[in-house]
């Protein structure tokens, strides 16, 4: 099967921020010797590299439907990417230390599609909910769900279940490890769709009430996806901008 | 490059969001349109002879132009090679808009910005980040700041 190599390559080099990088050890698949890499994710690619500063990836392992568990290796500290299906290949993986650990472990975890999907249809659901006007479904006002999982659809189940954390991991903002999630049916419809179009959209959000609006857009908040595609792109050049602006105050003077 | 075929092929076999037969060409010399079974699984476009069960190949969709070019036709580009488009002629116009939207709402990083934008939002009106109920405020992949497009 071809696949766009240069564009991944191009992908895994070029600036935008990557999700977690770093060296870590990678077990051969036919000799067990570990071998050091330079490792980037960058949504649900994880690329591995020779060296840190190596112009192309040796590889890339597709996250989508892997499991991230810790693993009873002699190497300290390791852990495996499994996928389900009877011949595939389990990565083996081996971090420093084990914060380092800690931290792969984690962003791998939640580094598939359909993960950020779920996260990204729960908030426009909330947004849609607090547009409407129901103020019990704000996240302050509402009893905190605390964890949640995404409904496997009848047709991805086979597909994405999101991976167990190993129970050593530090709870997070006082809330526990999010893989003991309940509550399945809170989460909306995950039946394939990419777009907002097929699933009997969310109306959009309303225009906070400082942000000053050409009337025309004004007019067509209460219009469809289009609409909203419109309003989205503004507002996303707006979140770019200040992005820009608070990246370069972390940054502090430039010298 | 190596990569996890098996994995990848798994996932050609999930349900799509999008699949269609559509007329493709590729960016080689000489490539004509030819029917291809088109199909959408998250932010990957795999496509097959219409009757084979296993894809010639697979797009990766991220830091791609979808452009809307003339009736029923659009293209695919990198951003890095903008001139190589892979060209894609549907059946309607209508079919062309819906592909031009879902592929361009298909990248993991339009998914992560839209998110970005939600938190943003929710937070504005709340006064309260909606990731902390989840536990992964503080997860890199969803910071303002972290990612700049």
């Amino acid at each position: 099967m071809k696949l766009n190599e240069r564009s991944l390559a191009f992908y895994a080099t070029c600036d935008s921020p990557a999700d977690n990088a770093g060296f870590l050890y990678k077990r051969g698949e036919r000799h067990t010797a570990y071998h050091r890499r330079w490792f980037v994710l960058k949504g649900n690619m994880l690329f591995y590299f020779e060296e840190r500063d190596s112009r192309e990836p040796v590889g890339v392992i597709v996250l989508e439907g892997c499991n991230v568990e810790l693993c009873d290796a002699a190497e300290n500290y390791a852990f495996a990417i499994r996928f389900g299906g009877t011949k595939s290949r389990t990565y083996v993986l081996a971090a420093e230390n084990q914060a380092a650990m800690e931290s792969w472990v984690k962003s791998l975890s939640r580094a598939s599609f359909d993960y950020m999907r779920l996260v990204v249809r729960e908030l426009e659901k909330q947004l849609q909910e607090m547009s409407q006007g129901l103020a019990g479904a704000c996240a302050g006002s509402r009893e905190p769900p605390g964890l949640w999982k995404p409904k496997p659809s009848g047709l991805e189940e086979s597909r994405e279940r999101l991976p167990a954390l190993p129970a050593i991991l530090p709870k997070e903002n006082g809330c526990a490890v999010w893989n003991n999630v309940l509550g399945a049916d809170r989460l909306p419809d995950t039946s394939g769709c990419a777009g907002h179009d097929e699933e009997g959209n969310p109306r959009p959000p309303p225009l906070p009430p400082r942000r000053r609006v050409s009337s025309g857009e004004a007019a067509a908040v209460a219009h469809g996806p289009s609409t909203f595609c419109r309003l989205h792109e503004q507002y996303s050049r707006e979140v770019a901008q200040l992005r820009q602006d608070w990246q370069q105050r972390q940054r502090g003077p430039r010298p | 490059m190596r990569y996890n075929e098996r994995e990848l092929l798994s996932l050609a076999r999930q349900p799509a969001e999008k699949a269609a037969e559509i007329r493709m060409s590729v960016p080689k010399k000489g490539s004509v349109l030819k029917k291809r079974l088109v199909k959408l699984v998250v932010n990957f476009l795999f496509y097959f002879r219409t009757d084979e069960a296993e894809p010639i190949g697979a797009l990766l969709l991220e830091h791609c132009k979808i452009t809307k070019e003339e009736e029923n036709v659009f293209s695919i580009s990198f951003i890095e090679e903008p001139e190589r488009k892979y060209c894609f002629e549907c059946a309607t116009e209508e079919q062309c808009q819906e592909w031009v939207e879902a592929l361009k709402r298909a990248s993991y990083e339009f998914l992560r910005r839209s998110l970005i934008f939600y938190r943003n939002e929710i937070q504005k009106m709340t006064g309260k980040d909606p990731l902390e109920q989840y536990g992964i405020s503080e997860e890199a992949r969803f910071q303002l700041g972290a990612h700049r497009q």
